[in-house]
C-alpha cells in the first residue's frame, strides 16, 4: 500500500467560541484522489488552511508530506501545489509570465523553468495564446492552466478548492482528466466540489457537516453504508439537518479572505 | 401573453459579442431556465431585460414594456438578484429586507403575506449581520429582498452557484413555491442537473441560444443511443474507449462513461455487442454496458462538442 502524504489527528481550530474545524482525523495516500465534501459553513476552507500551512491549529496535529503543519508549515508549502477557486493566476500576464513567476517563486532553476514552460504549453495546447495575457483566455484554459502551474514545482500533494465551479461542462470533464493523470502519476490530489457527480470520480471522499467528518469511503462503500443510490443523496441525508441550522458563525470570527 | 419577448438581441463588448442575436419568448407564470457555462452570456442577457444595460442590437420587451424606451416603468416591476451577493454586509437581514423595501415605497410589515414563504426560513437570524450568513441563507436573503416590492417578474442570475447541494435543492423548493403562487421566474445557472425544475430552458454557449424548450424536449433531442460504461477502471477504460475505432463521445458521468457510437445507420444492439466486445478484448472483463436515457448535460455537450 503507498505511503500515508497526509495525516490529520484530531485536528481543531476554533474562533473564539466557535470551533470550525473538531477533531477531525483521516489519512490520505501517494496518489489517491481525495474529495473533500461539505455544506458551505461546514468548515473545509479551515481544514484547508491548515493542510497548507496558511493557518495554525488550535490543538490535534496534521503531517503533511512528511511535516508538521503548526511547526513546520513552509516546509510543508514547499511540497505542495495548491489551486483556488478564485484566483491562482496573474491576470496581467501571459500563460509564460505565470509559468516563469511561479517556478520562480518555488526555486526552479531557469533552464527547469524554460523546460516545464515548453511541456505545460505543449500538453495543454496553448502555445498559440502563450503570449497573451490570462484575462482574454476563456474560463475553462485558466483554470486547465492554474492546474498546471500548481504542479509546476511537480509537488508531492496538489490541493484544489473547487476548481470547476462554473466551468461548461466538457471543460470540467477535461479537467479531471489532468487530475486523473497527475494521479496516475503519483501525485496526491485532494480537491473540493459542489459537484456531486465529482465526487464520484474520487477514489475516497469524506463529507464533511458542522466541523466534524461524519462519513468516509470510497464512493460505493458510502452509498452502501447509508442506502443511497448517489453521493448525491448522501450528502443530503448527512447535510439536511446541519443545513437548516443556518448560520456560518465563523465566517464573522475569521480573518479577512478566510472561509466563504 | 409573454411576459418576455426578445428579438435579434445583441451586445458586444469590444470585440467580444456577448450576446448574438438571442431571439426568445417567455410566458407569464413560468419558471424559465437559462442553463450555460461562465461566459455564455447569460448575465449580459439579464442586465439587459432590467435594463442596466441597453441592446446594441435587436429589441426586447418585458412585461410588455420595451427595455430601453419604458425603463423607468419596467424598472418598478421587475425583481433582480444579481450573480454577486450585492446586499448590504454590515446590515442585519431585518434591516437589509427593510432597507429593499423602502427604497421601492413599500414596508416589511405590508409585504409579510408576499415574502411568507422564504422570510419564515429567515425570521430566526432576522438580527444577524449578512456577512455571518451561509452562503445558502444569504442567497435566501438576496431572493426575499427581491421580492419584497412584489415585482410582476423575477430575474435570478445565478442563484445558487458557489452554493452546496443541499441549499440547492432548498432553493429551488422556494422557487417551485413561488412559481405555484404565480410569479413569473428567469432563472440563470451553471448547473445544468437545475434544468429539470425548469418548466422551459434555453441552453445557451458562447453568447448564442443553442436550444430553447422543455428539459425534456433538449434531453429528446439528443439524437443517437446513449450507452453507459461501468467498469472498476474508470479512467483507463475511458482512455481505451477514446482509442474506439468508431467513439463519437466519450465523457465520464460520476461513476459512468457516457459513450456514443459514430456509426448513425447500426441498430443500437450491434453497437452496443460490439461496444462490450471491445471493452472485454482490451481487458476490461467486468465491464458492463447499456443504454441510457440522456440528459440535459449531454444534449449540451453534444450541442457544443467540436472536432475532437
Amino acid at each position: 500500500m503507498s505511503a500515508v502524504v497526509i495525516e490529520a489527528k484530531g485536528l481543531t481550530r476554533a474562533f473564539g467560541a466557535f470551533v470550525a474545524v473538531d477533531r477531525i482525523s483521516f489519512d490520505v495516500r501517494a496518489g489517491e484522489v481525495f474529495g473533500f465534501l461539505g455544506a458551505n459553513g461546514a468548515g473545509k476552507t479551515t481544514a484547508i488552511r491548515m493542510l497548507i500551512g496558511l493557518l495554525s491549529p488550535s490543538s490535534g496535529t496534521a503531517r503533511v508530506a512528511g511535516h508538521d503543519v503548526g511547526t513546520e508549515s513552509e516546509a510543508v508549502k514547499r511540497r505542495i501545489g495548491y489551486m483556488s477557486q478564485r484566483f491562482s493566476l496573474y491576470e496581467d500576464l501571459t500563460p509564460r509570465e505565470n509559468i516563469r513567476l511561479y517556478g520562480g517563486i518555488y526555486g526552479l532553476s531557469g533552464p527547469q523553468i524554460r523546460e516545464r514552460t515548453g511541456q505545460v504549453l505543449t500538453r495543454l495546447g496553448l502555445e498559440a495564446v502563450a503570449d497573451q495575457r490570462v484575462q482574454r483566455l476563456p474560463l475553462g484554459w485558466r483554470q486547465k492552466l492554474a492546474f498546471s502551474v500548481a504542479l509546476v514545482h511537480q509537488p508531492q500533494i496538489v490541493f484544489l478548492d473547487e476548481p470547476t465551479s462554473g466551468v461548461d461542462p466538457i471543460t470540467r470533464r477535461q479537467f479531471w482528466e489532468l487530475i486523473y493523470e497527475a494521479a496516475a502519476g503519483g501525485t496526491t490530489v485532494f480537491v473540493t466540489t459542489h459537484y456531486m457527480d465529482e465526487a464520484e470520480y474520487c477514489d475516497r471522499v469524506s463529507i464533511m457537516v458542522a466541523g466534524r467528518i461524519d462519513a468516509i469511503g470510497t464512493p460505493g462503500e458510502l452509498k452502501q453504508q447509508f442506502g443511497a443510490p448517489s453521493i448525491d443523496d448522501v450528502f443530503v441525508q448527512l447535510a439536511r439537518p446541519a443545513a437548516s441550522s443556518g448560520g456560518q458563525a465563523h465566517a464573522a470570527a475569521a480573518p479577512p479572505g478566510g472561509p466563504s | 401573453m409573454s411576459a418576455v419577448v426578445a428579438e435579434g438581441v445583441t451586445k458586444r463588448f469590444a470585440a467580444t459579442t456577448a450576446v448574438d442575436a438571442v431571439t426568445l419568448a417567455i410566458d407569464r407564470g413560468e419558471l424559465f431556465g437559462v442553463i450555460g457555462p461562465d461566459g455564455a452570456g447569460k448575465t449580459t442577457l439579464f442586465r439587459m431585460f432590467v435594463t442596466l444595460l441597453a441592446p446594441d442590437a435587436g429589441r426586447a420587451s418585458v412585461l410588455g414594456l420595451d427595455v430601453v424606451r419604458d425603463y423607468r416603468a419596467l424598472r418598478r416591476r421587475v425583481g433582480y438578484m444579481a450573480g454577486r451577493f450585492s446586499l448590504y454586509p454590515d446590515l442585519s437581514v431585518a434591516e437589509n429586507l427593510q432597507f429593499f423595501a423602502a427604497v421601492f415605497g413599500t414596508t416589511v410589515a405590508r409585504e409579510a403575506a408576499q415574502i411568507a414563504p422564504i422570510y419564515s426560513q429567515l425570521e430566526a437570524f432576522a438580527d444577524r449581520r449578512a456577512a455571518a450568513l451561509s452562503g445558502g441563507m444569504k442567497q435566501k436573503l438576496a431572493l426575499c429582498c427581491a421580492l419584497v416590492h412584489r415585482p410582476d417578474i423575477l430575474f435570478l442570475d445565478e442563484p445558487t452557484t458557489g452554493v452546496d447541494a443541499v441549499s440547492r435543492r432548498e432553493f429551488w423548493d422556494l422557487l417551485s413555491t413561488l412559481k405555484k403562487g404565480g410569479q413569473t421566474i428567469v432563472v440563470s445557472t451553471p448547473y445544468m442537473d437545475e434544468a429539470t425544475r425548469c418548466d422551459r430552458i434555453a441552453l445557451m454557449h458562447g453568447g448564442r441560444l443553442l436550444a430553447v424548450d422543455t428539459p425534456a424536449g433538449v434531453s429528446g433531442s439528443y439524437d443517437r443511443p446513449l450507452f453507459g460504461v461501468r467498469v472498476h477502471a474508470r479512467y483507463k477504460a475511458l482512455l481505451a474507449l477514446r482509442a474506439y475505432p468508431h467513439a463519437q463521445g466519450v465523457y465520464p458521468f460520476g461513476e459512468v462513461i457516457h459513450f456514443s457510437d459514430a456509426r448513425r445507420d447500426t441498430s443500437p444492439d450491434v453497437l452496443e455487442q460490439d461496444l462490450r466486445a471491445y471493452l472485454v478484448a482490451r481487458g476490461f472483463a467486468d465491464a458492463s454496458v447499456g443504454l441510457l436515457a440522456p440528459t440535459v448535460e449531454d444534449a449540451f455537450i453534444a450541442r457544443t462538442a467540436g472536432p475532437a
